[in-house]
């Protein structure tokens, strides 16, 4: 296993991490030159702890537990500006995917918790319900985050101007709904 | 001559994107657009679906896709973010034949992909075009200044979305000069407003949007125009100065030009659009 010193810190080179990703995206990494287009253009990188450049370079090294506990997977905003400028056309926001979800699946520690808990709130009102209830989906993620104060007044606002729907909707064809979640989830 | 749709409105249009939704059915009705909504449709996924799950991002919108292909008609789109998971869906399982044959099992359903997904923005603007839009504005909007914001999710990836003109896109802008407004040119017009990052990473939409409002006030802007949801709800909550400027939908102007009524869906907005409009002497 070849050893990359990056950023001060020395880790061994996890070559099936590195022919995973590239198996399951199928997005040219490899074709990546280090060219900066996707930083100079990315909105978000000021929040970053590695920005993209970095990402597809650790992943071609091997790089696994590093990128997978990096803050940059989960404060990517999935803009595509940096797929859509790569001359590669390395496909940056589907590595950002996997690396999302195989971040999840072998539940490394996550510095951004509460991006994947908003995520994971979402995904299980459409299996409740066929639809995302978006007052469910703040109660639910205050009480996850217990931030209970953040974004009241705005919350009351909106709800003065009949902004939030009160009753939530079950779709007709939810067991539909629900055999899709058992089919994708009975493979992990 | 009436043009007929399935429809596709997606979770926000029914709660905090309701004025887009009013709006919409409004114009198109006005319009001669015909709007016919997908029974019983499911959640596309939006962000967080491809964000954490791949297959579920394919197959939510997948189940839609299949349902509306069987109305025989093409779907029209009001959320960018629902459109751009249609198109995702649709260019992948094209691309790829071992991907479909999996999504189809996984739904249930087959798809093949027969009738293209659009967005109402370029509904309109085909199917109506300008010059047909000029002629039915009774409320010309007397050159208030505006800039058009496009977002992330309409134009990119290019190639999947079939937007076009992805850096520098005009087709809001031709719309709105074509009501009688003055589009100003600037530099935000694609750039990410933070999305989803709203409920977790507030922090991050306060520094875009502080950027988008900048950028939209050195332009000259009075108001700025919008397509999306979610770009609407962060310009209209998160702005920090005490200027706020007023967040448009582009169907809400289309809207107030042809002689609608607006003021159910202004009253809706955080930024309230009338005191502008009425120095305007548009209301």
């Amino acid at each position: 296993m070849t050893e990359y010193t990056f950023k001060g810190q020395t880790d061994k080179g996890d070559e099936a991490f590195a022919r995973e990703i590239r198996e399951i995206t199928r997005s040219r990494l490899d074709c990546c030159y280090q060219c900066f287009t996707c930083t100079a253009g990315c909105p978000v990188v000021f929040a970053m702890d590695y920005p993209p450049h970095q990402i597809i370079r650790m992943v071609q090294m091997g790089l696994k537990k590093r990128v997978l506990e990096s803050k940059t997977i989960w404060v990517c905003a999935t803009c595509e500006t940096c797929a859509t400028r790569c001359p590669n056309e390395v496909e940056i926001v589907r590595v950002m995917d996997a690396l999302r979800e195989m971040a999840l699946k072998e539940k490394v520690k996550i510095p951004e918790p509460s991006v994947p808990a908003m995520h994971k709130i979402f995904l299980s009102l459409i299996k409740e319900m066929g639809r995302v209830h978006e007052i469910s989906l703040l109660i639910l993620l205050k009480l996850k985050t217990r931030e209970f104060l953040k974004d009241m007044v705005l919350g009351m606002k909106m709800f003065k101007k009949g902004k939030l729907k009160i009753i939530p909707h079950r779709i007709k064809g939810l067991k539909e709904v629900k055999k899709i979640y058992d089919a994708v989830e009975g493979k992990r | 001559m009436t043009k007929t749709f399935a429809y596709y409105p997606g979770c926000s249009l029914e709660s905090t994107a309701r004025e887009f939704e009013l709006s919409v059915q409004a114009v198109c009705r006005a319009l001669g657009i015909e709007l016919k909504e997908v029974p019983d449709w499911n959640c596309c996924g939006a962000s967080s679906g491809h964000s954490v799950n791949y297959e579920l991002s394919l197959a939510l919108p997948g189940r839609n896709l299949a349902i509306a292909e069987q109305t025989g008609m093409e779907l029209a789109v009001s959320c960018p973010a629902c459109f751009l998971r249609f198109k995702r869906t649709d260019y992948d399982l094209k691309h790829d034949p071992a991907l479909k044959e999996e999504i189809e099992r996984v739904i249930g359903m087959p798809y093949e992909g027969k009738h293209a997904t659009r967005h109402i923005m370029e509904i309109i603007y085909r199917e109506v075009g300008l010059e047909e839009l000029k002629k039915r504005v009774t409320r010309p909007l007397k050159d208030v200044k505006v800039v058009s914001y496009y977002g992330c999710l309409l134009v990119r990836p290019p190639r999947v979305t079939g937007f076009g003109e992805h850096e520098n896109p005009v087709m809001m802008d031709e719309m709105m000069d074509a009501l009688g407004a003055q589009s100003c040119d600037w530099s935000g017009k694609i750039d990410c407003c933070g999305g989803s990052l709203a409920l977790t990473r507030t922090d991050i939409v306060l520094k875009l949007v502080g950027d988008l409002m900048e950028e939209a006030k050195k332009a000259g802007a009075e108001a700025v125009i919008c397509a999306c949801p979610l770009c609407q709800a962060n310009l209209d909550t998160r702005q920090s100065s005490r200027e706020t400027l007023p967040i448009l939908y582009f169907s809400e102007m289309i809207g107030l030009s042809i002689g609608l009524d607006p003021m159910p869906w202004f009253k809706k907005h955080m930024v309230n659009p009338v005191p502008l409009l009425k120095r305007k002497g548009l209301i």
